[in-house]
């Protein structure tokens, strides 16, 4: 008996299932590919920003299964079932999601790169409930860098959308 | 990224045997230390076996033992209020550490694994005795501000940088591991290998071996604990200096006392000469000082990290007050 999943070996790939933003889907992945390079590369979803590949500055964020985790730092593989949500995801019938909007109203971003990463980031947190005070929210968004430094809109802006709540 | 193998592990047993049949394969838990130093070519392995889902993710108590699968993710470990009401340093030392993100995806069974952020191990450009045996250590003469006083030898001054650890061994953690033999429980301490003259041999772990649990006693000493992270940012970032401890009152003496330092040492760094020094004194600043003292008693400072030497006594001043619940 298999004690083990098919092997590839290099260059060849491997069958992946999953659902991104609600939707099953499936590719043929090699081992290497990582969830943000799927993401961007595979399913067109360039939403998701490569910002550093080492997971040093959070632009890559997604929520997997709703938890917010660093896409560039994942194999691809190793998501198979899981739920994916990008920031493609987060507006519903047209209609910009809670932190979406306040990003906007608050001028929340300047050249827009860590954007869609700190929106993922704020919507984890703000689920989380750790989203109550400006020092609770820089503590819990400290893994998403802004080059342009707009974190006090940032803030703001995430403080905004978790009192809509 | 090189390309290579992938395989998913169906049980312990498994995934000892698909990383011990071919010379080089990794685990992949969280991914976070191993997909990071794979796309640095520092981590090239032929195999990566991934052991994400196995079911090693409880944290369940029996009697006094707190047992903690080695899967977990840190953040849920840290939030357990199984753990945070009893080992209050393990969970302010896994907050400390990371990202949001990062911690949701790391295990704690792999936080204990994690290399040295030393420029000099990462980047392949420069000659490093952990990575490449034998060829040198430019840190010695490079930017060693980050670099250990402690626990150090002329081929390796790397830090160890993990604060999970450093709260452990302040609270005589034990770690299970699952090997060839069946399974055998170490004491924290004896999971750490000083670099020496084989700065490459980082763990007591043979290979195959795999992390399934870490167990914590429950007891009162323990739940007066308290982690103190020193460092340049306010957050995400590594320790320049930090430290576990745990004190047990007794009236107006310390009847025991823990201590622990991270930031300034190659292996997570026990002290219990400067606990010996605590236990039978009042908590004060004399006692805490003369603690400081003897925990750095050891030191070698490098030419960029002297000042390591201080603050670290400073930080242990401050860490004792805190847990002995004053302010002075």
């Amino acid at each position: 008996m298999s004690s083990s999943s098919p092997v590839a070996g290099a260059a060849a790939t491997i069958p992946l299932a999953l659902r991104l933003n609600g939707r099953a889907t499936t590719f043929n992945v090699e081992p290497q590919v990582t969830l943000l390079d799927l993401l961007r590369e595979r399913a067109g979803l360039t939403g998701t920003k490569k910002g550093c590949d080492r997971g040093q500055c959070g632009a890559c964020t997604v929520l997997v299964n709703g938890r917010r985790t660093l896409s560039c730092l994942a194999l691809a593989l190793a998501h198979a079932g899981d739920e994916i949500t990008t920031i493609e995801g987060l507006a519903e019938n047209g209609e910009l999601h809670a932190v979406q909007a306040a990003f906007v109203e608050h001028d929340a971003f300047q050249c827009g790169f860590c954007t869609a990463g700190q929106i993922m980031s704020a919507v984890a947190v703000i689920a989380e409930g750790r989203a109550h005070s400006s020092d609770e929210i820089r503590e819990a968004m400290s893994g998403n860098l802004c080059r342009c430094g707009a974190y006090s809109n940032i803030v703001t802006a995430v403080h905004a959308a978790g009192e809509r709540r | 990224m090189r390309t290579f193998e992938y395989v998913v592990a169906d049980s312990p047993a498994a995934a000892r045997r698909l990383v011990r049949e071919v010379a080089g394969a990794r685990f992949y838990a969280g991914g976070t230390t191993l997909v990071d130093l794979m796309k640095s070519d520092v981590e090239s392995p032929p195999r990566v076996v991934d052991i994400s889902r196995l079911p090693l993710t409880a944290i369940e108590l029996s009697g006094d033992v707190v047992r903690i699968g080695a899967l977990a993710r840190n953040s849920d470990v840290a939030y357990d209020p199984a753990v945070a009401s009893r080992f209050p340093a393990v969970s302010e030392a896994l907050l400390s550490g990371a990202s949001g993100q990062i911690r949701n995806a790391a295990t704690v069974g792999g936080n204990l694994l994690q290399r040295t952020r030393c420029t000099y191990f990462r980047e392949a450009r420069w000659r490093c005795n952990k990575r490449e045996p034998g060829s040198g250590c430019d840190a010695l003469d490079g930017f060693n501000r980050g670099h250990a006083i402690l626990g150090a030898s002329d081929a390796c001054i790397a830090t160890y940088p993990g604060d999970f650890a450093v709260a452990l061994a302040a609270l005589s953690a034990h770690v299970i591991v699952e090997g060839e033999g069946g399974e055998r429980r170490i004491a924290l301490d004896e999971l750490y290998l000083l670099p020496g003259n084989r700065p490459q041999h980082e763990t007591s772990l043979a290979p195959g071996e795999l992390i399934t649990a870490i167990e914590l006693r429950d007891e009162p000493l323990h739940r007066r604990s308290h982690y103190l992270k020193v460092r340049d940012r306010a957050s995400y970032e590594f320790a320049l200096v930090s430290v576990a401890c745990a004190v047990a009152l007794d009236g107006g003496t310390i009847a025991a006392a823990r201590l622990a330092l991270g930031g300034i040492a190659t292996v997570p760094w026990r002290s219990r000469d400067a606990e010996a020094s605590l236990e039978g004194a009042p908590p004060g600043d004399a006692a805490f000082a003369r603690a400081a003292e003897v925990a750095l008693a050891g030191a070698h400072a490098r030419p960029h990290n002297a000042f390591k030497v201080e603050l670290a006594k400073r930080a242990i001043v401050r860490a004792l007050r805190t847990v002995c619940g004053s302010s002075r």
